[in-house]
């Protein structure tokens, strides 16, 4: 016997969210091996792994606070995704949003009032947007292959944080370490839970997914930026913008990272860093795709996502492995969705090695 | 001002050479008609591997070697996705980035803060003992002077010349046409990512061993991605390719020319340039669209299914 | 493929048996047999569906049969793969070519050649077998400038060169003039008489009647006969072909001259695409109540003309393209849509419908107006009772509003795009190919719907390669080369001849054949 692929007749609706789950399942499996290599019981590892990040309310606050961004990206990053652009530059436009948050809560925090984390938050979508719309423009204007171009740019942004952070941001009373002044009350997210730093970004993602999800299942601008996507051709024959439509892909990326970049900053950080954010910009096409690029399904595979970061936490401090484990499983994860999504086209069929040909009974018609 | 010539030529070689490699690699994959934009991660795997081999066994070719092995690996599970399963190859390459970082910086982790001690006289074997230009020798590592003859000499050879390249151009060509007069288009797909994917290790290797001496997560720092560029630039010829990863290796050095030359702009912004030099070059030759249209692999990331 | 003479008269060449091969969707072959006897010029003959491109492709390797044997030479064979097929000595001319654009004729040609000569060698040999036949062709010239004419002619000589013992020939007329089919013929007779078998596939009665001894008709996957083409008449075959008698369509062909409701005037477009073809004084004027046929071999300028009318290709200046008086060259298609053009593209599956969604999205794609959106959401339900009123108009089979487009088959997706078209009642249609790869039954309706839509006093301009459909629906007939369009011919002087020439490039007013005219720089 031999396994085969076939094509299905029908594209299957039942794998779109079953794959997913398969590659959960597997990524669990290869922990499995990993911990066993790394001379680990596998099954109470991989409990202690997926658990003990939730063991209390403050833990449950944290992976709030963590899938917040990612969310919040990858809803705006699907956006771009449905329609064939490939804006993988939310890790730069999410340093953006550091950079125009962090000019106004540095430069008016201190004396400004109520209206200054708002003013941080516009700033943000601003500053992602801009970075966003360079590529996009681009694109539009030159044909320039935006995964690159965009890419590139997280690159540069980050070495403008950096210049910022060792250079004019740093704190004079900080020890000459690199980071900024901490930020005034007035330019951060109230909290939303006692106990915990669980804060008011993590409304923002909720109403990230809220409007992503009427924009992409029920507008008309959803609609085309779905045909687009789908086929070039029907698109150009409909007469829908192909521009626009890289134009609004790439903006929604860019203003969601924004956004998400002052999160980090008015949030959990209350403070610059030079490494503003662990990979969120990266993290959240992971959490995009797992989310089958619908918003309500970004919602449970941006908190998925922001366990496999608080477990990377967990297995450096008790089970002993580098935290950088939470990479490897990222892509690894990825890896197993797209290897299950071949399942949504294609069904296996066991049959015979050989005879290649065989013979069906004439019945003489 | 006055800076020497012969220093910024050979950090130009010096800096360049990662590009040659992993630049025609992916040229090679690029014309048989995948695009695997999984060049970064390849590298970050190579470069781990490479350097854990090279300092465990105190042989730097040993190194070489795995870096490639584990480079041609991870594209064969691209090829697999996408030529076998013809998953999106943009998706299953940024997949490969994403899996091979976090691969490299795993199994890094325990070398992170280790040097790599050697000595480019061993490593080129008898030649650096030459009268004369054994002193080129000694300076020139061997994996540059093998990026030129063996590598670049080669790969213009058998694109330019040899029939196996031009069935390759064929299959990135016109797939289709190529199935229907026989050839096992799957299977050259497959062979050329699988090189794609070794020299992409080498490229990783080159970094870690030669480069650097050392890795630290962040050691190729989207040079990977800067090559996929740079096929773009050179719009998929060989020799093209080779003068824009030497121009891309002068990019990267800038920064020490601007240092010595007393040039006292941002270090920052000087790191910056090859990543702005890469958006500027890819502008200049994207937006001439019938060039593109003239020089592109006509099915460049396009499936194919032999069964129609 | 030299065999003892004594075997030739009584062995088969080809021989298939029972072959069998189920799609998801589709049972494309249903125990065919099939024998070709060498020297024979054998026809397989079935409507568009029937099974002919999928028995082709078992035969070249490029498809595994479920079930049945394939005999060559009267042994059992397994034809894994088109190499094998050509090591056994099977060629085939596939209909939309498999050439390499940017190669020339001679590196094509070395590529599928099992031994690896010297390009000089296989140019010297090029012209050797081009003189034997009279297939004249320049070993060094890019494919990419050359006519679709040229075009086969390298295809038949590289498979000449393997020297086969079977040469498939897939619809190979459907890209040439009459003229350019007649000469073909000459070298498929010679060839046959030089012991080369040829089967050649095609839905075109009159062709096989002249040229092939015996003919196995296909139906539904099925042989539902085996006869002597010469010896029968068109009808019968076509009762075999298609299982019932053909019905005419009913032309009312009321002569109604209403105003101009389009108009073309003095279009000349650069080719933005380095393989395109550049448009150059088009001028044209369709009245209401009129249809308006352009011919042409494919390549020669429809698909700009028809990006430049339907609004894909948007031009500078708005005179150039009037609907009903108005200035539209500067609109986008949705502009265009929304004063009264409408159109159809051929490629069904890659621009008039998305075949993963559903009917109902498929019917908002050009159906985008207000009463469909509303404050940019979509009304969901009255997208789906748009789509089943399409459904039920137009006598779409096989789905619903929620059925995607791609499990269609090409028929009833072809009528639901002409009735999403036509249900918007547009002042101005215009059709690229609406009977391309479409069913005799679905072919009928598209082309009465076509004919209903001009008696409600609508323009409609047919781009179509098949001339006998332009006989059929047209008013006037205007021939498309090199860019160039002819002055149309009323209907009553149409002339198959003098149309063929055009062509090919000769008619009033083109100084250039479009042969020269297709030469672009590199």
């Amino acid at each position: 016997m031999s396994i085969r692929f076939e094509l299905r007749a029908q594209p299957s609706k039942t794998m779109v969210w079953l794959s997913p789950i398969m590659a959960i399942a597997l990524t669990c499996c290869v922990a499995m091996v990993i911990f066993a290599l790394a001379g680990l019981e596998p099954v109470s590892a991989l409990a202690t792994f997926i658990f003990s990040p939730l063991a209390d309310l403050y833990s449950v606050g944290e992976l709030l606070i963590k899938a917040a961004p990612l969310i919040l990206i990858a809803v705006g990053l699907a956006i771009g995704f449905r329609a064939g652009v490939w804006n993988v530059g939310g890790e730069g436009q999410l340093i953006l949003g550091v950079i125009f948050g962090g000019f106004i809560a540095l430069t008016y925090g201190p004396t400004g009032g109520i209206w200054v984390l708002p003013a941080m938050v516009v700033g943000g979508a601003i500053g992602g947007a801009l970075w966003a719309g360079i590529p996009a423009f681009l694109r539009t204007h030159f044909n320039a292959n935006e995964i690159l171009t965009s890419l590139m740019l997280n690159y540069v942004a980050q070495l403008w944080l950096s210049y910022l952070i060792f250079g004019p941001w740093r704190d004079p009373a900080g020890f000459n370490f690199p980071q900024s002044a901490p930020l005034a009350p007035s330019a951060l997210f109230p909290t939303l839970i006692d106990g915990t730093r669980a804060n008011a970004s993590i409304l923002i993602a909720l109403v990230a997914v809220g409007l992503g999800w009427a924009l992409m299942s029920k507008s008309f601008v959803g609609f085309q930026l779905k045909v687009t996507g789908l086929s070039e051709g029907a698109a150009k024959y409909a007469g829908f913008s192909a521009k626009r439509a890289v134009w609004i892909g790439m903006l929604a990326g860019g203003v969601a990272a924004g956004i998400a970049g002052v999160g980090e900053i008015a949030g959990p950080l209350g403070q610059i860093f030079p490494t503003a954010s662990p990979g969120y910009g990266y993290a959240a096409i992971i959490v995009a795709f797992l989310g089958r690029l619908n918003p309500i399904g970004i919602l449970f595979s941006g908190l998925l996502m922001s366990l496999l970061y608080l477990s990377g936490d967990v297995a450096q401090m008790s089970l002993g492995l580098p935290s950088s484990i939470t990479g490897l499983f990222q892509g690894t994860l990825l890896f197993f969705l797209l290897t299950a999504d071949v399942l949504i086209h294609y069904r296996l069929a066991l049959e015979p090695a050989r005879p290649l040909y065989r013979r069906e009974a004439s019945n003489g018609l | 001002m006055g800076f020497d010539l012969l220093p910024i030529l050979l950090s130009t070689l010096i800096a360049g050479t990662p590009l040659v490699y992993a630049g025609l690699g992916e040229l090679i994959t690029e014309r048989a008609g995948v695009l695997n934009m999984g060049v970064e991660g390849t590298m970050v795997t190579g470069a781990v591997v490479a350097f854990a081999v090279a300092l465990t066994t105190g042989n730097l070719w040993l190194g070489v070697l795995a870096a490639m092995a584990a480079g041609a690996l991870l594209s064969l599970l691209f090829a697999v996705l996408a030529i076998s399963f013809r998953a999106n190859q943009l998706a299953v390459g940024l997949a490969m980035t994403i899996f091979g970082t976090g691969l490299g910086s795993y199994l890094g982790k325990p070398y992170v803060g280790m040097a790599l001690v050697q000595d480019a006289t061993q490593a080129g074997g008898g030649l650096a003992q030459l009268p004369v230009v054994g002193p080129l020798f000694s300076a020139i590592h061997p994996l540059i002077w093998l990026s030129w003859d063996y590598c670049s000499a080669a790969v213009w050879y058998f694109l330019a010349r040899s029939r196996a390249g031009l069935a390759l151009r064929a299959v990135g060509e016109a797939p289709t046409s190529a199935h229907a007069i026989g050839y096992p288009v799957v299977r050259i797909r497959y062979w050329a990512t699988l090189f794609g994917g070794a020299m992409s290790g080498i490229a990783g290797a080159y970094m870690s061993t030669v480069y650097a001496s050392l890795w630290t997560e962040g050691l190729i720092a989207g040079r990977g991605w800067i090559a996929v560029a740079l096929v773009v630039f050179a719009t998929w010829r060989p020799e093209r390719c080779i003068a824009g990863a030497y121009l891309f290796g002068g990019a990267t050095m800038a920064q020490l020319f601007a240092q010595s030359a007393g040039i006292g702009l941002p270090s920052e912004l000087m790191s910056a340039l090859p990543y702005l030099a890469t958006i500027v070059v890819l502008v200049l030759i994207s937006r001439d669209s019938s060039l593109m249209r003239l020089s592109v692999p006509a099915s460049l990331g396009k499936p194919f299914n032999p069964q129609g | 493929m030299p065999l003892p003479e004594a075997d030739l008269g009584r062995q088969f060449r080809l021989e298939l048996r029972g072959i069998s091969k189920s799609y998801p969707a589709v049972r494309a072959n249903d125990r065919i047999d099939l024998t070709v006897a060498p020297g024979e010029i054998h026809a397989v003959v079935g409507e568009n569906g029937a099974g002919k491109s999928t028995l082709m492709k078992i035969i070249y390797g490029m498809v595994r049969p479920d079930a049945g044997d394939v005999l060559w030479n009267g042994r059992e064979t397994q034809i894994s793969s088109p190499a094998e097929a050509q090591r056994l000595g099977i060629g085939m001319v596939f209909q939309h070519f498999a050439l390499f654009d940017t190669l020339t004729v001679a590196e094509n040609i070395a590529l599928a050649l099992p031994e690896k000569l010297p390009l000089k060698t296989v140019a010297t040999r090029i012209v050797e077998v081009a003189s034997r036949y009279g297939l004249p062709v320049d070993p060094g010239r890019h494919i990419y400038t050359m006519s679709v004419g040229e075009r086969q002619r390298v295809e038949i000589i590289r498979s000449l060169l393997q020297k086969p013992g079977l040469l498939i020939m897939d619809e190979p007329t459907s890209v040439l003039t009459p003229q350019a089919v007649d000469t073909l013929f000459v070298t498929l007779r010679e060839l046959a008489a030089d012991g080369c078998s040829i089967l050649y596939i095609s839905h075109k009665l009159d062709e096989i009647r002249a040229l092939c001894e015996r003919a196995t008709i296909l139906r539904g996957g099925k042989v539902t006969g085996v006869c002597d083409p010469r010896r029968e008449s068109s009808n019968a075959m076509a009762r075999m072909m298609i299982g019932a008698e053909i019905q005419a369509i009913s032309s009312a062909r009321t002569v109604t001259a209403g105003s101009e409701r389009i108009a073309i005037r003095n279009l000349s477009l650069p080719a933005s695409d380095p393989f395109g073809t550049t448009l150059s004084e088009i001028s044209l004027s369709i009245r209401g109540g009129e249809v308006l046929g352009i011919a042409g071999v494919s390549g020669n300028g429809q698909q700009e003309l028809l990006a430049a009318l339907s609004g894909e290709t948007v031009l500078a200046d708005p005179k150039v393209i009037t609907i009903d008086g108005k200035p539209a060259a500067h609109l986008d298609p949705r502009q265009r849509r929304a004063i009264g053009l409408s159109s159809v593209p051929e490629d069904r599956l890659g621009r008039g419908a998305i075949p993963s969604l559903p009917l109902s999205d498929n019917a908002l794609l050009t159906n985008g107006g207000a009463d469909s959106v509303r404050g940019g959401f979509i009304r969901l339900d009255k997208v789906k009772a748009f789509a089943e009123r399409c459904i039920a108009e137009f006598g779409v089979r096989g789905g619903n509003a929620d059925t995607p487009a791609g499990s269609l088959s090409g028929g009833n997706l072809q009528k639901f795009i002409v009735g999403r078209e036509i249900l918007q009642a547009p002042g101005v249609l215009v059709v690229a190919q609406p009977t391309w790869g479409v069913d005799v039954g679905a072919a009928i309706a598209i082309r009465q719907a076509i004919l209903d839509l001009r008696a409600k006093g609508a323009a409609v301009l047919v781009i179509s390669e098949e001339l006998d459909e332009l006989f059929e629906i047209a008013d006037r007939i205007a021939v498309i080369a090199g860019g160039r369009l002819s002055a149309s011919v009323p209907r009553g002087q149409f002339d198959r001849d003098a149309i063929g020439l055009s062509m090919s490039g000769q008619f009033a007013g083109s100084s250039t054949p479009p042969e020269a005219s297709r030469v672009h720089s590199v």
